[in-house]
């Protein structure tokens, strides 16, 4: 299945770092997002043409996790020439990743 | 035990009015604070007040000021906000003049200076690369540090009604009433932490009542259209109620907070804020009441005493121009275009510094360039390109191009649109606090 049928999230950004939150609709569901959702998978998702460093903090109590990835954003939103500058639909995207069942 | 009612009147520049109105009306607030400063936003102001030293404040101050003013009744609540931008003085006088126009005086307002710290930041270091601000030389537009409280909470004491910072720190325009308010010490650490992510969860206004969150049929959200901004009940203890006012659309639940408590956050243990370094990792968030999220557990460390600056400098031109191709063969006609771009702005010489050719509605947008099979064909795409070039006339020059594609380019393209602007980069720097002494300066209206 998709991770969005599990799980719901958000992009920031701060210069050239890209953050996304990955939050579960159920805390049960946590555990199975904290073993798919790992740096390197993450890294994979966004494909060859993404450069960018994953690095993954967890807040078990929220059944959240925040990935922040550095050099994701082509030098920031006011440099970059991305018609998507700020990485705002860098979220969706994520949640297209396929998770065990 | 006292509470304090602070409620969010914008989350950037461009915001709505007419839920601020409505919070300000029916809100019971203390408090109403505007958030209205992008890193952009303040260079674009820094570089308007080059150009008329009455101007360099948020451009929508006077609707918003218009709007909002009438709505405050027996001078509550009182109004917080950085939409003083490059000219706070110059802010406070126009409310002024706007609050006598309109029969809204007598008003105290306070506008903080002293984050303008561009006559000093030359021999500081730029945090990527690790040159100093000073090697930017004439292309340097801006450098505001981004500062805390102090500033706010003393206008506050001196009576302001209005208080208009430039570059505050967005949560700190949140956390000073509560400082003000309750009495906290500046080494209260935990309340600190606390009050800051009341203001991180306020500071983007509707992100956190149920704007930017709606995913049909997943995630609803109840009347957008009429989304309510949300408004905190805070205790002295610095625990919070994020909240909305009934019969306003959006919703307030525990999703809505955890994405906006993320929201653009790195290690959620060090949130780097000018008055203390805030701890979000063990927030706790509970839905208490419709649309009622109780909020507690953050707490904080000490301060770096460092302030972070917010550097702008002059960083060439964007040259932009997007193209239709629809039907049968789509795809390849897009590709064929962005092709014919590139060379024809190559042959043209080096003016093109960097370039970017895409298909909205096949790759523009995701970071991986996916192939297409014929029979995955969209209906329609849009080639766009995109280039960074050292002048004006250079990326004129790659407008031109793209337009140039109905007449000299692959067949059936349509509906050409075109854009130039500046491009204004933006760094950071770091600067001692102790470099960046800042005032309060009272307009009386």
């Amino acid at each position: 299945m998709r991770l969005h049928e599990i799980a719901h999230a958000r992009t920031g950004d701060k210069g050239d770092i890209s953050n996304i939150s990955v939050v579960a609709y159920r805390q049960d569901d946590f555990a199975l997002i904290e073993k798919a959702v790992t740096e390197v998978r993450v890294a994979a998702h966004f494909g060859t043409g993404f450069n960018g460093e994953v690095k993954r903090y967890l807040l078990p109590q929220l059944g959240a996790l925040n990935l922040v990835i550095t050099g994701a954003l082509s030098g920031g939103v006011t440099r970059s020439l991305a018609l998507d500058a700020h990485g705002k639909c860098l979220s969706s995207i994520l949640l297209e990743m396929e998770i065990g069942a | 035990m006292k509470t304090v009612r602070i409620g969010a009147g914008a989350g950037f520049s461009g915001d709505r009015i007419e839920p601020a109105v409505e919070l300000a009306e029916k809100g019971e607030l203390d408090y109403l604070v505007f958030e209205c400063l992008a890193e952009r936003t303040m260079a674009l102001a820094q570089q308007a007040r080059l150009e008329n030293p009455d101007a360099g404040f948020d451009p929508l101050l006077e609707r918003r000021m218009r709007a909002i003013l009438p709505a405050i009744g027996g001078r509550k609540p009182r109004i917080i906000s950085n939409m003083g931008a490059a000219n706070p003085l110059g802010a406070a006088r126009r409310i002024a003049e706007i609050a006598r126009e309109l029969g809204c005086a007598p008003l105290r307002i306070a506008a903080v200076t002293g984050d303008d710290v561009l006559d000093r930041i030359s021999d500081y270091k730029l945090e990527d690369g690790g040159s100093l601000v000073g090697a930017l030389g004439e292309r340097l537009v801006s450098a505001n540090a981004y500062v805390g409280v102090g500033p706010i909470v003393a206008a506050l004491e001196d009576g302001a009604d209005i208080v208009i910072c430039g570059r505050a720190s967005d949560t700190a325009l949140f956390l000073a009433p509560l400082v003000h308010e309750f009495g906290w010490a500046m080494d209260d650490w935990q309340s600190l932490g606390r009050g800051t992510l009341v203001g991180h969860l306020l500071e983007c206004s509707a992100q956190v009542s149920g704007g930017y969150f709606a995913d049909p049929g997943v995630k609803e959200v109840p009347n957008p259209a009429h989304i309510g901004f949300p408004l905190a009940e805070i205790s002295e203890d610095g625990n919070a109620v994020i909240t909305k006012l009934p019969g306003t659309g959006g919703c307030v639940t525990r999703a809505t907070c955890a994405e906006q408590l993320l929201y653009e956050i790195h290690d959620p243990a060090r949130y780097y804020q000018p008055d203390v370094i805030a701890d979000f990792s063990n927030v706790m968030l509970s839905e208490i009441g419709p649309d009622r999220v109780a909020v507690s557990g953050a707490t904080g460390v000490a301060a770096s005493g460092q302030l972070k600056v917010s550097v702008g400098y002059r960083d060439g031109w964007l040259g932009e121009g997007q193209i239709s191709y629809a039907g049968a063969n789509c795809v390849a006609r897009g590709n064929l275009a962005l092709a014919i771009l590139e060379e024809r702005l190559a042959v043209k010489g080096s003016s093109v510094l960097e370039s970017r050719g895409e298909l909205i509605g096949l790759n523009a947008v995701s970071p991986g360039v996916r192939a297409i099979s014929p029979a995955n064909e969209p209906p329609e795409v849009r080639a766009r390109f995109a280039a960074r070039c050292a002048s004006r006339e250079d990326a004129e020059r790659v407008a031109d191009e793209v337009e140039s594609l109905y007449l000299c380019g692959p067949a059936g393209g349509g509906g050409v649109t075109r854009r130039v602007r500046e491009i204004i980069g933006i760094a950071s720097a770091f600067v001692p606090a102790d470099r960046v002494p800042l005032s309060v300066q009272i307009v009386v209206a």
